[in-house]
Formats: structure tokens, C-alpha cells, sequence
């Protein structure tokens, strides 16, 4: 019986032991030190570190303008990122489940700019905005070209969202495709029998039987565009005047620019309380709409 | 979807309209291309134009100050070593923690669901102080250890809901012929797993590969710079010097194209299934 239990001890140790040793060094010890920290005037550099208590989690909320800005920055930009992707990704991945010609070449193309990282692609646009938006403009004179795209606050933030949009629309495509494939023929062709319109069909038919890819699929969009970080890094440094400051930039900031590293990471903290809270809510709400089949 | 009446001319507007909508994607592309070749001059003046004259020493020039080879190695390694290692540890507990439901597995299961939604900025100042300790700092095996840590959430979740369905019956028939646990981990359990081997190599491959602030935070070195760091670099010392900068993100950029259009195939159904699992 001894000899049992320690070969199942030993089975233990070597299927799950390297995963959770390296989980707990890499993930729990830091987060565990990041409660402390947070709690404490940490400048990462000297010895004398001082209890703080709540102290940065008041002045966060009391006086920090900039975490409130790249606060409010970061919940427009989720809010418009996770609309347009989602419309988007389904609008496309409605039409390309259709039987065009072209559909594998397209569904290549708008997959695309997802195999590139958000800072690459940061520096590709803005190359964009500043060079070919406006030589686009010249040549056709549409003033939404010329604007100042990058110099000025509401363009950059639109800025921002467009690039984000591009690359991650068809992300949410191809996880749109793989669950309409899944809708059964026979159900639309019945309704169409029984004389449902096209636009019956989506709403009534479709939309119900893809909700599991819309948990997902709103859930990716959230977690992406609440942590966006290195697409405004590598765009606008979260300029002009930090208006396009992301929370994940502004904690960056205040611990490498400002050295502020406990209150820093207070602000991560806050930071992961509210998007935990915020995606189980939106897929408890999703969860909801799924029907069996 | 159906046939009716207008599924001629309906297809075909849609298909234009798609086609549009697809060019209207690769404009930024066709931006970074045609300008990565022109004289300084020649970008600033005619951004938009089909070039007069290739200058492919720019693509000379990028190669050497980003040091390519060298970033295009340490990417390589960082990518190759975390997905493999990743897989393989990633993979066993999950299907420990499966297959041996104790409640301590339980709630490392449980811990690991709830690490999912914790951003990087969450864990990334006091990991620092971690990684200073454990001298992981400014190592590419330090790096990796990283990765290991950080990603195994994810693998984990997505091996362990596809291990949940794999039958049982075949494990026990292997056992009963005298084969160790191991034994049927690896030569009965692994080859089912193969399509979720693929997924997970896919969507680790993406992040790990475009991954910047972490190993900004560990790397110091130059010569261990991978591709995102070396691009940021350079963009930090040459700000809008665009003949340069545009071949250095032309550079940066196709090893990861190349890669998702061989594989397209398996990148496509890959995100898919680890969409439905997720």
C-alpha cells in the first residue's frame, strides 16, 4: 500500500511538478508580492521600504488624474474596439461562409495582420497616418485623409481603434467561420420552406446558435483591448498630451518613467480586479443566451 | 447560404464588395513595401507612387543596425524551446489533473483558470525582483522560464478540456497489458492529443514570438535582442527615418508571415478550436 502511494506521489511530482513550479515562481510568488508592494512606497532601487497600508490605493482614487484619464481612455477604447471587431469579424465571416470565388484568398487576407505583434504593427501605421494617409488625401482631396491623424487627441484615439480593429477583425472572423460551419443546413433550409426572410433567418436562427462564439469571441475582444499596450507604445507613446494613454501604459510609465514601482503597482492591481470583473460579467451575461441544441 | 431567386447577381455583389473591402486591408501593406525601397527624399515627396528607383541598400542598411541575424536567432530559440517545453509540461499536468482528480489538483486547476484573466502589468514589477533573485535576468533561458510560467495557464486549461474527452477505455485496455502510467501517457495519449498539440503550439507561437514588454524587462543585452526589441531600439535612435525604419519592419515582419502562410491551414483551424475550448 506504501509502495502504491508513493509511486502515485512520485506521478504527481513528474506529470504536474515542472508546470506548477514554474507557475508558482512566475505567476503566484510575484502576484502574492505585488499585494505587498502595493501596499508600500517601493522605488525598486532602495532598501528602506515603508508600509504604506492603503496609502496608494486613496491617492489612486483621490488624486491621480492620469490613471483616471487613461482610466476613461481605456473603457472608450474597449467599448468602440469591442463593437467595430465584433461587428466586423461576423459581418465578414457571415459573408465568406457564402460560396464566392474568392473567399480563401480573402479570408488570408483579413487574417493577416493578427500573425503581427501590436508593436510592429504600432510603427507600420504610423508610417500610415503620418506619410500615406495624407498623400492619399492630396491625391483624392477627401479631407478625412488630411486630418491631423496622429496630432491631435479624438483622430488619434480613432487612430488607435482603427489599427486595432484591422488587426484583430479577422481573428474574430475565423472563430465566427468555424461556428456557422457548425449551424445546421437542414434547420435554415426548413425555415426558408416555411417562408422565413434572410434577415429572420440571422436573427432568429443564426445569431441563437453562434452565441457560444460570441462569448468568445466578445471575451478576446475585452481582455485585448483592455490590455492594449503595445500598439499605443509603438502608435503615439500615448501622446499627444497623453491622450491616448492606455491604463497598461500609464502603469508602465509611472513605474519606469516616474520610479513609482508600489504605485504602480497598485494600479495593476486595480487594474486586474476590474478586468476579472468585468469579463466574468459580460460571459456570465453571454452564458445566458446560449441554447442547446 | 440558401438558393433563392437572386443568389446570382446577390453572390457577386458581395464578392466585389469583399474584394474592395480586402484591397482597402492591404493598402498599409502596400505602403510599407513600395517605401521601404525609395530614397529618403522619394518618401517624403511621393509616398503614395509605384518607386522610380529601388534602393535595396536600405534593406543593407536595416539588416545591419537591427543586427538581424542575430534578433531572428534569439526570437527562433525563445519560440522554439518555450512552445516545446511548454507543450510537454503543459500537456502532462493536465492530463494528471484529469485523470488523478485530487482535490489539491482541483484547486490548482482552479488557481490556474482564475491566472487567465491577469494582465501582465498585474505581476510584471515584483516578477522583476523574482527574476533578479533566481538570476534570470538578461538570459535567454531566463526568458524562457518565463514563459513557461506564463503561459501555462492557457495550455493547461485548453489540454485539460480536451483530455476531459478523450475515452478512458483505451488507457485502462494498455494498462491492463502492463504498460506504465508514463508509458501510456506517451505512447497512447500524446498521438490523441495531436490536434490540441497544434492549437496550443499556434496561439503560444503568436504571443511568445510578438511578445515585447517581457523580454524588454529581462534582456539588456544587445546581443540577445529579439524582434520586437530590436525594432523598438531602433526606432528610439532613428526616429522617422523612414528609409531605414520601413525595411527594418519588412524585415521584422516575414518570418511571421512566411510561417502563417505555409501553415494557414493548421493557424486557421487551430485558433478555431482553441476558440470553442476557451
Amino acid at each position: 500500500m506504501s509502495q502504491r502511494k508513493s509511486a502515485q506521489f512520485l506521478q504527481q511530482l513528474v506529470f504536474v511538478g515542472p508546470m506548477a513550479l514554474f507557475f508558482v515562481l512566475i505567476m503566484v510568488i510575484p502576484f502574492l508580492l505585488g499585494l505587498y508592494y502595493s501596499m508600500t512606497n517601493w522605488d525598486g532601487v532602495s532598501e528602506n521600504i515603508r508600509w504604506l497600508g492603503l496609502g496608494n490605493y486613496i491617492h489612486i482614487f483621490r488624486d491621480d488624474p492620469d490613471f483616471r484619464n487613461a482610466f476613461w481612455f481605456t473603457v472608450r477604447f474597449t467599448v468602440c474596439g469591442v463593437v467595430l471587431t465584433n461587428l466586423i469579424g461576423f459581418f465578414l465571416a457571415y459573408a465568406l461562409t457564402k460560396p464566392l470565388r474568392t473567399r480563401n484568398a480573402l479570408r488570408t487576407v483579413f487574417f493577416m495582420p493578427n500573425m503581427i505583434g501590436g508593436l510592429l504593427l504600432g510603427f507600420i501605421w504610423q508610417f500610415i497616418f503620418v506619410r500615406g494617409f495624407s498623400a492619399v488625401g492630396e491625391a483624392t482631396g477627401l479631407s478625412f485623409f488630411k486630418l491631423p491623424w496622429l496630432g491631435d487627441g479624438p483622430t488619434a484615439f480613432w487612430g488607435t481603434v482603427i489599427v486595432f480593429v484591422w488587426q484583430y477583425a479577422g481573428y474574430l472572423m475565423v472563430i465566427y467561420i468555424s461556428s456557422l460551419n457548425n449551424v445546421p443546413h437542414a434547420l435554415i433550409e426548413s425555415a426558408q420552406i416555411d417562408g422565413a426572410s434572410r434577415r429572420q433567418i440571422l436573427r432568429h436562427i443564426v445569431v441563437p446558435l453562434i452565441m457560444p462564439a460570441v462569448t468568445v469571441c466578445l471575451f478576446l475582444a475585452i481582455s485585448w483591448s483592455f490590455k492594449v499596450f503595445e500598439l499605443n507604445l509603438a502608435l503615439t507613446k500615448g501622446g499627444p498630451f497623453k491622450s491616448t494613454e492606455s491604463v497598461a501604459l500609464d502603469i508602465y510609465n509611472e513605474a519606469f518613467t516616474n520610479n513609482r514601482l508600489g504605485l504602480g503597482t497598485a494600479k495593476a492591481m486595480i487594474f486586474f480586479v476590474v478586468v476579472a470583473i468585468i469579463t466574468s460579467i459580460q460571459v456570465r451575461l453571454t452564458k445566458k443566451k446560449e441554447v442547446e441544441m | 447560404m440558401g438558393k433563392t431567386s437572386n443568389y446570382r447577381l446577390g453572390t457577386w455583389v458581395a464578392e466585389i464588395m469583399l474584394i474592395v473591402i480586402g484591397l482597402i486591408f492591404l493598402v498599409p501593406f502596400y505602403f510599407l513595401l513600395v517605401n521601404s525601397v525609395k530614397s529618403f527624399g522619394d518618401i517624403l515627396a511621393h509616398s503614395a507612387s509605384w518607386p522610380t528607383t529601388f534602393r535595396f541598400e536600405n534593406y543593407a542598411n536595416a539588416w545591419n543596425k537591427i543586427n538581424f541575424p542575430t534578433a531572428l536567432g534569439n526570437s527562433l530559440i525563445v519560440t522554439i524551446v518555450s512552445n516545446a517545453l511548454l507543450l510537454l509540461i503543459s500537456s502532462m499536468a493536465a492530463y494528471q489533473m484529469v485523470r488523478h482528480d485530487t482535490r489539491f489538483n482541483r484547486f490548482l486547476f482552479g488557481l490556474l483558470v482564475a491566472a487567465m484573466v491577469v494582465p501582465f502589468q498585474s505581476i510584471m514589477l515584483p516578477l522583476m525582483e523574482v527574476s533578479n533573485v533566481l538570476s534570470l535576468n538578461n538570459s535567454i533561458p531566463g526568458l524562457i522560464l518565463c514563459y513557461l510560467g506564463f503561459g501555462a495557464p492557457l495550455s493547461v486549461f485548453l489540454f485539460h478540456g480536451f483530455i476531459k474527452t478523450v475515452p478512458i477505455e483505451i488507457e485502462q485496455a494498455a494498462r491492463v497489458d502492463g504498460s506504465s502510467r508514463y508509458g501510456v501517457f506517451f505512447r497512447i495519449v500524446c498521438p490523441l492529443l495531436l490536434p490540441m498539440f497544434v492549437t496550443v503550439l499556434i496561439l503560444n507561437t503568436l504571443w511568445i514570438w510578438n511578445d515585447y514588454l517581457l523580454p524588454s524587462l529581462i534582456l539588456n543585452d544587445p546581443e540577445l535582442r529579439t524582434i520586437p526589441i530590436a525594432t523598438y531600439m531602433l526606432f528610439g535612435q532613428y526616429t522617422k527615418q523612414w528609409d531605414l525604419a520601413l525595411p527594418a519592419l519588412v524585415l521584422g515582419i516575414t518570418p511571421i508571415v512566411v510561417f502563417f502562410l505555409v501553415m494557414q491551414k493548421y493557424i486557421v483551424s487551430g485558433i478555431a478550436a482553441g476558440a470553442v475550448k476557451g
